[in-house]
């Protein structure tokens, strides 16, 4: 089960600069500590991140062990046309996530 | 502009008023670390209160009820609840925390299994339940009956344990606010639980917290859920009385 608190405005002004942050609850297992049985845990964590806007990628990340659990990814985009918010979360074991968010532009 | 500067500072300390000497937690954090709480969308907690709301509304057990369908909607029911915990239990005659509490309303009235302790489902309930007193003080019961409880938490606070031979006192009260490494040893006020640790990289309850603490001073730490950790949760909610309730919190 995957989780995911998104902040992105249902509106906004054509040309308007608009904040889209989000949380989504992921354990960004390193690869690198040790289990209770001193095995090493095998690494778990969410490689990429896109969002689309309209089918435009407007913004990806790629993501490393280092990322803190639950990772929280703000970024700014330009409104330019009513459309969907498309957000992709890709990891380890197969992991996806995806959410839409639409955005009404006046 | 007094009053302003009042408001600001105010705003900006949410944890205490200015003649109350008691500091929460959150006051010893790094601004960063602050700006992480204060901000409902950084604050990984969250993830966790959303996922009580589901769990709220999702109708469990035999009985096919959700804790919505008796209690309705959180925002007034559960309005100050967390503040009053750990609570009486006549039917048990024993003490109760807020965690206890809602598993024993899950076996009594939706007549379905307890969760495990500090399983993802039961902080995510106790997170969501305890969020609906965010900003209200602790207000722990006057109920005499708690008393013996509650008097042996403060023997528990003040009793030297472990192969280091600390009780909770030696750090958190007479030593709260000097350094411990490079950590500030906080007041030990339970204003936020459950908390998001970022040691943890994970939420976890008062008692989790407590457990480290012991195994910290290399002593053997109570089970969750034993009677002796209500009866230091009994103890810390009077020493707090007052303070604001700040779940979820963030805690480094």
């Amino acid at each position: 089960m995957a989780r995911t608190l998104i902040d992105a405005p249902a509106s906004a002004k054509r040309g308007d600069i608009v904040e889209i942050r989000m949380l989504i609850a992921h354990a960004m297992e390193s690869g690198h500590r040790a289990g209770p049985n001193g095995n090493v845990l095998p690494r778990d964590i969410i490689t990429r991140f896109s969002c689309r806007y309209d089918g435009d990628m407007v913004f990806s990340a790629d993501l490393y062990p280092a990322i803190a659990a639950n990772p929280y990814i703000a970024f700014r985009t330009r409104a330019t046309e009513s459309g969907t918010l498309v957000f992709t979360w890709e990891g380890d074991n197969g992991f996806a996530q995806t959410e839409t968010r639409t955005i009404t532009v006046t | 502009m007094k009053r302003a500067l009042l408001l600001l500072a105010a705003a900006l300390a949410p944890c205490a008023g200015a003649d109350d000497a008691r500091r929460s937690g959150f006051d010893f954090m790094s601004p960063g670390t602050q700006a992480m709480q204060r901000d409902d969308m950084q604050n990984p907690g969250m993830l966790w209160a959303q996922d009580g709301e589901a769990l709220w509304n999702a109708k469990a057990g035999a009985r096919a009820i959700a804790c919505a369908g008796c209690h309705g909607d959180a925002a007034t029911s559960m309005r100050g609840v967390a503040a009053r915990y750990p609570a009486f239990d006549a039917e048990r005659g024993l003490p109760l925390t807020l965690g206890q509490r809602i598993e024993t309303c899950r076996e009594r009235h939706q007549g379905t299994t307890a969760l495990a302790p500090e399983s993802r489902a039961l902080l995510s309930l106790e997170a969501f339940v305890a969020m609906q007193s965010r900003g209200l003080p602790i207000a722990p019961p006057d109920d005499p009956r708690l008393e013996p409880w509650r008097e042996r938490g403060r023997q528990w606070f003040e009793k030297r344990i472990g192969q280091l031979n600390f009780s909770c006192a030696q750090c958190h009260a007479d030593n709260a606010g000097q350094r411990l490494g490079g950590s500030v040893i906080p007041e030990a006020h339970p204003t936020g639980y459950p908390i998001y640790r970022l040691e943890w990289q994970d939420m976890g309850s008062l008692q989790r917290r407590l457990r480290g603490c012991m195994s910290g001073v290399r002593a053997e730490p109570f089970p969750l859920g034993s009677i002796e950790m209500t009866e230091l949760e009994l103890h810390l909610a009077r020493r707090a009385a007052g303070m604001r309730i700040e779940t979820p919190a963030v805690r480094p």
